[in-house]
């Protein structure tokens, strides 16, 4: 196949003459997933916790249940929103259909629930460490809850990446409730969805590699903060 | 510890996300925008990249495509999502109509159907222009054949030419007969991959990329025609319908000069579509 290398020759060459059309369905593909990402720690990571420092009757079915859900398919999350948003929905008053808007909250229902439960997964292992300190200080659940995210604060940072990995990778839902509009609603891999139903392999597979340069970068990113954090942390 | 740093810890983490957040959008398209529900054809084909652009200049309205198979399309109007449709399934759009859907539908223009396949051509059908004989030498070699499968216009048109034929095709599903649910370009892709006729509209024919060693074996039959419309979604049934915006691109497309647009896309020095209002 002589496609791979001219894959990456189009690759680098969309990359060094900054094609305009390029850069915008990465910025709004950044957008759109941050977005999410930042919905999804608001709610996942305080639920987490919840679930951590608060025993209830059925906690292991909502474990259960919440680690499920780290299974749904995009394409089904995007058809829900679909139903939702749609003007013939209970929310097509709102007028979201085919907007970011509506990517976004597509998005934040695909990876809350993966933050949620690897959150858990992180804290509970600290939890089981702070246990009797918590105890014997007798602090309130909610104090606790905070005290874990704030000390598992770095694992959690590989927990929002997880999510946000999934998220700009994902081409079901944002295709259905965004629509691949140009210049509008068009990301990364309904770009990438688009080009290769062209038969343009070479330019689907060139936008391939830039959406994994672009999350390669951002896993840098992220590592590299998390490692000057701990080194301030602990000097 | 207090509860001020539960939201803290919270928001440390979620501070690298927002940060991403607030990049600057896309050049949002401003001032007034129309949504066509479309054919994929018209989009892959890349009559509106080429298309839209002229009447963005002419008249500063933002045309927005959303582009799904024409059942999808027809159905996204009955929920009022959209101003207007662009398809291609002229019995199915004329129901629409008198079903109350849609309004002011045009015929807007044609091109046609193609058979497609592999070089080694397992059915002798290259060169045959009678579409039903064609299919009958498929069925009775049993060569591959794949169909798009997804209620698109082209899907469509397959089924009725496998009934004009006398043939029930899905006997053969999952065997010779390959349904593969998807768009044009994914089941042109697909035929690639396998070997396996399909049917596909000149214009995505023509421009699609990863042709392989594929070439049309049968064209010219009459009931090949492949008819576009365009019409409205009933603005009295959705109120959210730009009515005003659509009726003036409507107007657009079938007038001489929105006419002579279409007429002037080619690809590789072939006309895509063919302009026939009425």
């Amino acid at each position: 196949m002589q496609d791979f290398g001219a894959a990456f020759g189009l690759a680098f060459h969309l990359i060094a003459t900054g094609n305009d059309n390029l850069v915008e369905i990465v910025l709004l593909s950044l957008k759109v997933s941050f977005s999410a990402l930042t919905l999804s720690c608001l709610i996942g990571l305080p639920l987490g916790a919840f679930l951590v420092v608060r025993p209830f009757w059925g906690r292991g079915v909502v474990v259960a249940v919440l680690n499920a859900m780290m299974g749904l398919p995009p394409v089904v999350i995007g058809l829900l929103v679909y139903l939702s948003l749609s003007r013939a929905g209970p929310m097509g008053w709102l007028g979201l259909l085919y907007t970011p808007t509506a990517m976004i909250i597509a998005q934040t229902l695909l990876i809350a629930p993966i933050v949620a439960a690897l959150a858990r997964q992180v804290l509970e292992g600290l939890y089981t460490e702070y246990d009797e300190q918590f105890r014997s200080f007798g602090i309130s659940r909610l104090r606790a809850a905070a005290a874990l995210i704030v000390d598992g604060r770095y694992g959690l940072v590989t927990v929002a990446l997880a999510g946000f990995g999934r998220a700009v990778a994902e081409v079901g839902a944002v295709i259905i409730v965004g629509g691949n509009i140009d210049h509008l609603t068009r990301v990364m891999t309904t770009a990438i969805a688009l080009e290769t139903s062209k038969g343009d392999l070479g330019m689907a597979l060139a936008l391939g590699i830039i959406l994994m340069s672009i999350a390669l970068g951002v896993n840098l990113a992220a590592g590299g903060l998390r490692a000057m954090a701990e080194r301030q942390a602990y000097a | 510890m207090s509860v001020k740093s539960a939201v803290l810890g919270t928001v440390s983490v979620a501070t690298i996300a927002f940060s991403g957040a607030v990049l600057p959008g896309p050049a949002r398209a401003e001032g007034p925008q129309v949504l066509v529900q479309s054919t994929t054809s018209t989009q892959n084909s890349g009559l509106y990249d080429y298309m839209l652009p002229i009447y963005k200049k002419e008249t500063g309205v933002t045309v927005n495509v959303v582009a799904v198979g024409t059942g999808q399309a027809l159905k996204n109007g009955m929920n009022c999502d959209g101003d207007m449709l662009v398809v291609h399934a002229k019995s199915a759009e004329l129901k629409f109509v008198k079903d109350g859907y849609g309004v002011d539908r045009h015929d807007l223009m044609y091109n046609d159907f193609v058979i497609v396949g592999p070089a080694s051509d397992p059915a002798g059908i290259k060169g045959m222009a009678d579409v039903e004989a064609a299919l009958k030498k498929i069925v009775a070699k049993k060569a591959l054949f794949a169909s798009r499968g997804d209620d698109s216009g082209t899907n469509r048109a397959e089924m009725r030419l496998w009934k004009a034929a006398g043939i029930d095709p899905k006997t053969g599903s999952g065997g010779w007969y390959r349904e593969t649910g998807s768009g044009m370009g994914a089941t042109l892709n697909a035929s690639v991959g396998m070997g396996a006729y399909t049917l596909t509209d000149r214009s995505t024919w023509i421009s699609f990329k990863n042709k392989g060693d594929f070439g049309i074996d049968v064209q010219g039959d009459p009931r090949l025609f492949n008819q576009y419309g365009v019409m409205l979604i009933n603005p009295k049934r959705c109120p959210s319908v730009k009515a005003k915006l659509a009726t003036q691109f409507e107007d657009w497309l079938l007038s001489k000069h929105g006419q002579a647009v279409i007429a002037a896309y080619h690809v590789d020095g072939q006309q895509l579509f063919f302009p026939n209002p009425k």
